[in-house]
């Protein structure tokens, strides 16, 4: 299926710009499905596209070098991803990959420069995008050096680790992050690091924590 | 029976984005609505959760003290 002026003004980039001002735009772009799993963009490769999700959803991520993931952001269908290596330096700072099957839609840096020198509105789309993206990026680093989110995690597993009158207590992630006042993939990462340490099991729907003592400890609780 | 995530109805807006990454056959999309259907093999993955942009998909996890 071709990409029409529609399918481009239900990108965040295009929104509030007139139809008429988009003709010629859908010849600029590609597109592509990739099957989940997929890797769309790996962090440090050259990449000059501004992709966009259609349909479905891509995972933005840094890897550490012990093969840790980070969860950076979620991208639904509508937003961009790789905006920072398209209007920087060209390498991309982060991998993406996506959820489940999806589209990809995606225009080159070439393309897209010139047709944002004759459209101001979409300039400043982009910059607000981008602009949003930097504010996201600071929470999260926040979040990660000086908030300290494990023991945080820690101490909310602790404090509800009792039965209550309706059997175990049961949290999500979100809670938990709203809990700990920090994002999911946060308290997803806190998660994951407790259980590498064998301070706590992942079992389906259920965490189990194994170390009482080490989880009261990494709470300050002692 | 297995466990299986919640759902509100009320909150879901139909976008499908759960069923593109549920990787068990365990969410349906009939006549723009999601169904949960009861499988063994749901490993509690929580992607169903952390797609959903309405919150109307919840994957919580109990907490339970270890026996040992
Ligand atoms: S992702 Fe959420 S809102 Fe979208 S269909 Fe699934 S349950 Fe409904
Ligand atoms: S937790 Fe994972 S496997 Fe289970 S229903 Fe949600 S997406 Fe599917």
């Amino acid at each position: 299926m071709s990409i029409t002026i529609e399918n481009l003004a239900k990108l965040r980039h295009f929104a509030g710009v007139e139809n008429d001002r988009l003709a010629g735009l859908p010849q600029l772009f590609n597109q592509k499905p990739f099957v989940k799993g997929q890797t769309i963009v790996s962090e440090g490769d050259k990449q000059e596209n501004l992709y966009f999700v259609n349909a479905g959803v891509v995972k933005i991520f840094k890897t550490s070098s012990e093969g840790k993931e980070q969860i950076i952001i979620i991208v639904r269908p509508g937003e961009s991803f790789n905006d920072i290596a398209v209007f920087g330096s060209g390498y991309s700072p982060y991998s993406a990959q996506a959820l489940g099957n999806i589209v990809i839609y995606w225009i080159h840096k070439n393309d897209l420069l010139p047709f944002m020198e004759k459209n101001w509105k979409v300039a400043r789309n982009a910059l607000a995008i981008v602009s949003e993206q930097e504010r996201m990026l600071l929470t999260l680093i926040e979040d990660l050096s000086f908030k300290n989110v494990t023991g945080r995690v820690a101490k909310i597993l602790l404090q509800n680790s009792e039965p209550g009158p309706d059997g175990f207590q049961k949290l999500t992630q979100y809670e938990m992050a709203a809990m700990a006042g920090t994002a999911r993939e946060v308290v997803g990462r806190s998660l994951k690091s407790l259980e590498e340490n064998g301070v706590i099991s992942l079992e389906r729907h259920r965490i189990v924590i194994k170390n009482k003592e080490l989880l009261t400890q990494l709470a300050g609780l002692n | 029976m297995p466990v299986m995530p919640i759902f509100d109805q009320a909150k879901c807006d139909g976008c499908g984005l759960c069923v593109t990454v549920c990787r068990c056959g365990a969410l349906v999309m009939t006549e723009k609505m999601v169904a949960i259907i009861q499988v063994d093999s749901c490993g509690w993955c929580t992607d169903c959760e952390l797609v959903c942009a309405t919150g109307a998909l919840q994957c919580p996890f109990e907490i339970v003290m270890s026996e040992g």
